[in-house]
């Protein structure tokens, strides 16, 4: 515990200007950055021989669709030589670019890939960003907070016409989300007036 | 007069037997050797991410058993073990014990599995019918357990679902005698063969930096000989302990990967042993009503416990706001749960890290160079599980 309070002091006096916000939570550090200096953050996590996250585990995002910058993409990281982990996030609006990071690590192909077909988030300097997981043709992003659990196409073979087709989803009743938050705890609004 | 040469595009699966599952793997081919590899994946792709968000978090358990289906119970664990360090639960010493001797009988699954079918890849039947008869043993202590022989959905937040069942402790520690007999048959088979070593030695080779460089983990990373295992390096539940090996490989080739696999069913079989005579008596799932159901016969008896019984299975238990990333030393390498929660009852974000995803991705770096027929020997050694890459 004390090696990762070093570490994010570290980190801290190194990148200065560039962290906006650090903290350690389930012995992890979690960083907080600006989408331009991504490159120059990850190039040091990753060579300087103090943090050495020479490994890129996953590379993801999270939507949230009432905020003005949308998305939040998240970089997880792990140093073998210090058997650490780090979480890196910094938060786009919906039509900008994130710099790929190909370049550095080359198994961010896919993951950032995955991001794009499942997001719709565009990196730069991407060697290949096809979609990967969804349909040849598929339309939509499906993890984004706003496009419905059921989809929009469904696929079934034709007898009639002897191949695969491909349909509007048409459900005997519609998908039908509960909600089974506490009844007796009051509405949102009662919770929020007794909070003060 | 010099001739004039085609290259050739050949589409490998998406069905095919060497393929693991449904992958199409376009092969670009000078004569008999392969100059790119482009895999298509995503025809397995059922949305669990999504799939989760709509779903409690008692509701998301069973989509972990689909992700590898070879070794259900190490994915549930990746899970369970997230939503513990969110909301602080302290899971019983004897629920401990049981998750790590499944987690362990779930790495035997696997390997078996893996070593067997990529011996049949490479042109030998006789070890998979040896092997999957020990797998049909070790799936009845799934159905004994949990019910259920593949999908078994044991393993909950705070322990597991139930107790052994009497004699189940006795019929595995029989097992454990029996099966390291079962490893040096297979291994007469393979170990020294001839046309085994032919296909697998030098093939596939992956460096220590590459290794680390595509975001390898497990018997990938080891088999290049770098130390690392999540069970020893973070442990997680009872594994500091036991004690155990981790075999690693010298020229992180094919046949490495073999012989790490077959080593660490020895080890396997070791921590369930050692599991099985420290096993604790005690509860098997914390007594946090708010967390875990109460038994059939309080819910007879207590208001209180009824209670709790109907809010956990309308409403479920709701997790603090957090994100976390937790990850488990699965059979295949390192899954990780990215779990961001926003206090109510279902999971915001779920991400499954699944390291089946990193290893194919490297296929066009293995492959390059390679001819045609070591397709299926560097796929079978990457232990790859469509469930797990496609999600």
């Amino acid at each position: 515990m004390k090696n990762l309070e070093d570490l994010e002091k570290k980190i801290n006096s190194e990148l200065t200007t560039k962290v906006l916000s650090s903290k350690i939570n389930h012995n992890q550090i979690y960083l907080s950055i600006n989408d331009k200096d991504l490159l120059d953050v990850i190039l040091f996590l990753k060579t300087n021989s103090n943090t050495k996250f020479n490994q890129l585990i996953d590379i993801t995002a999270v939507d949230y669709p009432e905020k003005d910058r949308r998305f939040k993409m998240v970089y997880l990281f792990l140093s073998h030589e210090k058997n650490q982990r780090l979480i890196l996030n910094l938060f786009i609006k919906e039509n900008e670019f994130v710099t790929s990071l190909t370049s550095i690590f080359p198994s961010a192909n896919w993951m950032e890939r995955e991001v794009f077909d499942m997001y719709g988030i565009e990196f730069n300097n991407h060697p290949d960003l096809r979609r990967i997981l969804t349909d040849y043709n598929f339309k939509g992003y499906p993890l984004r907070k706003d496009f419905p659990l059921t989809g929009y196409n469904e696929v079934r073979y034709s007898e009639d016409e002897k191949k695969v087709i491909y349909e509007k989803v048409k459900l005997e009743q519609n998908y039908r989300n509960f909600d089974y938050e506490s009844p007796w705890e009051g509405t949102k609004y009662i919770k929020d007036q007794s909070k003060d | 007069m010099k001739k004039e040469t085609k290259k050739l595009n050949l589409n490998f699966g998406p069905q095919h037997p060497a393929a693991h599952g449904v992958l199409r793997l376009i092969l670009q081919l000078d004569g008999e050797v392969v100059e790119k590899a482009d895999p298509h994946i995503g025809l397995l792709h059922r949305g669990t991410e999504k799939l989760i968000e709509h779903k409690t978090y008692s509701q998301a358990i069973p989509y972990f058993d689909r992700l590898d289906y070879v070794a259900p119970m190490n994915q549930e664990h990746a899970f369970a073990l997230a939503i513990e360090k969110i909301l602080k639960i302290k899971v019983p010493l004897r629920a401990q014990f049981i998750r790590v001797i499944f987690c362990e009988i779930g790495r035997i699954l696997s390997h078996i599995l893996n070593v067997t079918t990529q011996a049949m890849d490479v042109g030998a039947l006789t070890p998979t019918l040896w092997g999957f008869e020990e797998r049909e043993t070790l799936m009845g202590f799934y159905e004994r357990v949990s019910g259920s022989r593949l999908h078994a959905n044991y393993f909950r937040p705070g322990g597991v679902y139930q107790d052994l069942p009497t004699g189940l402790d006795n019929d595995i520690s029989d097992f454990c005698i029996k099966f390291p007999k079962i490893i040096d048959d297979l291994e007469t088979l393979l170990t020294d063969n001839r046309i085994f070593k032919q296909r697998n030695v030098d093939i596939g080779i992956v460096s220590k930096q590459d290794a680390l460089d595509y975001s390898f983990s497990g018997v990938m990373l080891r088999g290049s000989g770098v130390a690392w295992d999540l069970r020893k390096s973070q442990p997680y539940d009872c594994y500091e302990q036991v004690k155990f090996k981790i075999p690693i490989g010298k020229n992180g080739d094919c046949y490495d990967r073999y012989l790490c696999r077959i080593e660490e069913m020895r080890e396997s079989v070791n921590i369930i042993n050692q599991c099985l005579i420290n096993l604790p008596k005690g509860p098997i799932k914390t007594e946090d009503g708010k967390i875990s159901p109460p038994k059939k016969k309080e819910i007879k008896q207590s208001m209180e416990a009824l209670i709790h019984h109907f809010k956990l299975f309308t409403e479920g238990y709701r997790v603090d706001k957090d994100e976390i990333y937790t990850a488990v030393e699965a059979p295949k390498g390192e899954f990780g749960i990215y779990l961001v929660s926003d206090g109510s009852n279902k999971p915001y974000k779920c991400k499954i890290r699944a390291p089946g995803f990193s290893h194919l991705q490297a296929m066009d770096y293995l492959i390059k160079g390679h001819m045609l027929a070591d397709v299926p020997a560097v796929l079978g050694s990457m232990d790859i599980v469509f469930g797990e890459v496609d999600r």
